[in-house]
């Protein structure tokens, strides 16, 4: 059905190891010490030049090579992965990425540059006399013996995992000449023999010069998996060993078990799956569930899908339920059921952690607070908060924007912090977490926080209001949403060119998101942007307006009251609600609508929560909760606020989806201007 | 259900000045006959029940859905300063797709009536619209014969935007 391009599957796999080499090297930049994170890096720079090799990506090849050779040096432990050392090695894996992606676009001078810049930060401290390639150090630092006594014994899981030891004694081979002898004391009798367990031990005389690394080496990806014995051939008994070499003839590795399970891959694959509580043994295969690659088209496709049958059950459950056939209306439920589990799963699918998304920040922060020359510790929080695909990939840009903003303009330079009693390291924290049907994402910095001033005096000279005229806090903060507008009084390379929030601002909207603002002077400010959980398919309450049909979200939704005659008497000349000794500011949304026909006698309040607020609607009858398919309004309609989106109804018959954040802040201005005569 | 397939027409040139034949649908609005390039039409529907839009543009009034699409439902006659009369059994909705600022999209026009599928040239264009001043010249592309009648070819574009 679909053709796999290996050179495909290839970019795809080094795009992942480099995502992950990112990571590792930034957390270095953190822990230098952290032997596993080294050995993490250096497992992913070998594969990548492993599987670059295979599919003709020779340039990343030698480069990787180049790259890994310096890297082993900071492997052994002679030196210390410091914030120079991950500097370039973040550069050498952007190189990588480039060779990759667009080879004819680099030139070799760049590659070239990157490892002499590593050999020199490794040789440096190291031995800085010494100016020798750092493979000659290296090899100066392990005198070479004549050859190897190599003991190898795998543990017996290891065909199962899908390991092939016969490759490896090749792999062997190629170092030297190598007498390799199999110990078969461990294979039991040919009853009792199961054929998909390594018990084969072997010995390998190794004649080379090769270094004792270079043999650990071969084993480097299932090193876990065995235990392995190298010694110097001279520090074998030299008479034992001679016997040894003398009374045993060479004996090819025959092992028929391992080459039967060797061709049969797809029967070792599923074994090893079946036996998750071995995972543990094996470190390689513990990182990753297993998963399966899908692209991102289909799973829209399967979306919309569901949601075309959301839609079409809708209208069986109406249909069922206008009928008398008892017969008919099980089976609507039963595919009700059916169809809102299918959507949950579909949904669940598409869901994808905020730390995919997370992670290039840190590289962000990393290289801004370089280039800015401000210390920043990047803190990120609610890694495993998930939000549906698309608006993980259109979030990114905006809190780019926003970590940028915070660098830039939020967080002082540390001259001025040490004027403070604040550390000289800023701190940028980037935080997800759900609340109720959304999440909450929030950018926040210890810096100086908005200067209210100057964005009042830049919004007066930008003639966007009046000198001296009577606004909040929260009102100014708003102009910095406003397009073309910037305090910045340099423009640098990152910021203060005034686009950028009015664009983070749209896109959040355009996602059904709010975005909140607060700053605390000399604490530093916060950005809070408010995001539903997925585009998609929303649980909504059906309401009725004069003729009119209705969705409100039901996440917004609080609680639903009757507007009895007393409220109705007590609200007169203003529209306010008491909740529970609260004070709610509802809003008759037949006014809002101009709804035609006479008003329900029994009209209804719904009360929502957005943000903070809470505002009340007025309808006039809760039909009940539907699965609101949504359906974004056509760019005609752009300038239509009241609704964020339509849906169809079991009838066919299209409806609104009641914006809530808009009609919230619609509900405060009433409230304030129904308030404002009552003070005066 | 009464349905016109578009046809691939070659591209006629928007240019009165040199002749070309555009192929076109007749339709009734108001008292006046809009010739709307079949290009653009993707099918003519009965009327199906609208969602009224809150806020929305006069001429742009409602939403209804064709097949499982929920579009706006446009009114030219609003937009031509006509009065609006109520449905009778030749009110059609004609769904076409137009170009708004390099993007694709889809909207019904009401229609009191649609007539057929036929050929206009631009021969007989002329520039000068004869009807009242609330006709905003750019709405019009330009008006020409058709069975002695004056038709005019509509900017949807302008219209819309």
């Amino acid at each position: 059905m679909m053709e796999l391009d290996p050179t495909e599957t290839f970019r795809q796999e080094a795009a992942e190891l480099l995502d992950s080499l990112e990571t590792v090297l930034l957390d270095l930049g953190q822990t230098p010490q952290d032997r596993d994170l080294i050995d993490a890096a250096f497992r992913a720079l070998h594969t990548i030049k492993g599987s670059g090799a295979m599919f003709g990506f020779d340039k990343v090849a030698a480069f990787t090579h180049d790259f890994e050779t310096a890297f082993d040096l900071i492997r052994k432990g002679k030196i210390d992965a410091d914030r120079d050392i991950v500097t370039v090695s973040l550069a050498a894996k952007d190189y990588i990425r480039t060779l990759i992606d667009d080879p004819d676009s680099t030139d070799p001078i760049i590659g070239e540059a990157i490892v002499e810049e590593l050999q020199r930060l490794i040789g440096g401290p190291a031995a800085a006399a010494d100016n020798k390639p750092a493979t000659d150090i290296e090899r100066e630092a392990a005198p070479t013996p004549a050859g190897w006594m190599i003991e190898i014994a795998f543990e017996p899981e290891i065909l199962r995992n899908g390991t092939n030891p016969l490759v490896l004694l090749d792999d062997l081979r190629a170092l030297g000449s190598c007498r390799i002898q199999a110990n078969l004391d461990a294979v039991p009798e040919l009853a009792a023999l199961d054929p998909e367990a390594c018990l084969i031990a072997w010995t390998v005389t190794l004649h080379s010069a090769c270094g004792k690394d270079e043999i650990e080496d071969v084993f480097m990806f299932v090193r876990d998996e065995m235990k392995l014995v190298i010694t110097a051939l001279d520090e074998v008994a030299s008479p034992l060993f001679a016997a040894l070499d003398m009374s045993m003839p060479d004996v090819e590795p025959e092992a028929p078990a391992p080459r039967a399970v060797a061709e049969h891959p797809t029967v070792a694959a599923p074994t090893a799956s079946a036996a998750p509580e071995k995972v543990e043994f094996n470190r390689r295969a513990d990182d990753k569930s297993s998963t399966v690659r899908v692209q991102a088209e289909r799973l829209d496709e399967l979306m919309d899908r569901v949601g075309e049958l959301v839609i079409a059950q809708a209208r069986l459950s109406q249909l069922a339920h206008a009928g008398t056939d008892l017969a008919i209306k099980a089976i609507a439920e039963e595919i009700e059921r059916l169809a809102s589990g299918l959507r949950d799963t579909t949904m669940g699918v598409r869901m994808v952690p905020m730390g995919s998304l997370f992670g290039r920040f840190r590289r962000l922060v990393h290289d801004l607070s370089r280039d800015l020359g401000k210390p920043v510790d990047f803190v990120a929080i609610g890694e495993d908060t998930e939000l549906d695909k698309t608006m993980i990939e259109r979030l990114a840009d905006p809190l780019v924007h926003l970590i940028r903003n915070a660098i830039d303009h939020g967080i002082e330079s540390a001259e001025r912090r040490a004027g403070t009693n604040k550390s000289p390291t800023g701190r940028i924290e980037l935080a997800a977490r759900y609340v109720g049907a959304q999440v909450l994402v929030t950018v926040q910095d210890d810096g100086a926080g908005l200067d209210t001033a100057r964005i009042r005096a830049k919004a007066e000279e930008q003639g966007l209001i009046q000198p001296g005229a009577p606004l909040s806090e929260h009102e100014i903060h708003q102009f910095l949403f406003h397009p073309g507008f910037s305090t910045a009084k340099t423009i640098s390379a990152l910021s203060g060119r005034g686009v950028g929030m009015d664009v983070v601002k749209r896109t959040i909207e355009a996602m059904r998101g709010t975005i909140d603002l607060t700053t605390i002077p000399g604490h530093g400010s916060s950005v809070t942007l408010r995001l539903p959980l997925t585009l998609a398919i929303i649980e909504g309450l059906l309401i009725r307006v004069g003729e009119g049909r209705y969705i409100i979200p039901l996440s917004a939704v609080e609680e639903c009251v009757e507007l009895t005659p007393a409220i109705e008497a007590r609200s007169k000349g203003r529209s306010f609600l008491n909740v529970r000794g609260d004070l709610v500011p509802f809003l008759r949304l037949r006014d809002l609508f101009e709804a035609e026909g006479e008003a329900d006698p029994h009209q209804k309040i719904i009360i929502t929560m957005m943000g903070d607020t809470r505002i009340g609607f007025v309808v006039d009858q809760i039909i009940g909760s539907h699965q609101t398919v949504i359906k974004s309004l056509s760019k005609l309609h752009a300038d239509v606020t009241m609704f964020s989106g339509a849906t169809i109804l079991g009838d066919g018959s299209a409806a609104l989806i009641l914006d809530v954040a808009q009609l919230v802040t619609l509900g405060q201005n009433r409230a304030e201007s129904d308030r404002t005569p009552e003070a005066a | 259900m009464q349905q016109v397939q578009s046809q691939a027409t070659p591209a006629a040139g928007p240019t009165p000045a040199i002749e070309t034949r555009l192929q076109v649908l007749m339709v009734g609005l108001g008292n006046e006959i809009f010739a709307v390039e079949t290009d653009m039409v993707r099918e003519i529907i009965d009327p199906v029940p609208v969602t009224r839009v809150a806020g929305a543009r006069s001429f742009l009034p409602a939403l209804i859905n064709v097949r499982g699409n929920v579009i706006p439902l446009a009114d030219l006659r609003i937009r031509f300063g006509m009065t609006r009369t109520s449905q009778t059994p030749d009110t059609r909705i004609v769904v076409v797709e137009v170009e708004i600022d390099g993007d694709p999209v889809t909207l019904g026009l009401l229609a009191d009536k649609v007539y057929e599928v036929t050929e206009v040239s631009t021969k007989h264009a002329q520039q000068t619209p004869r009807l009242g001043s609330q006709w905003r010249p750019d709405f019009i592309r330009f008006i020409t014969k058709w069975n002695d009648e004056f038709v005019i070819v509509p900017d949807m574009a302008r219209i819309l935007g």
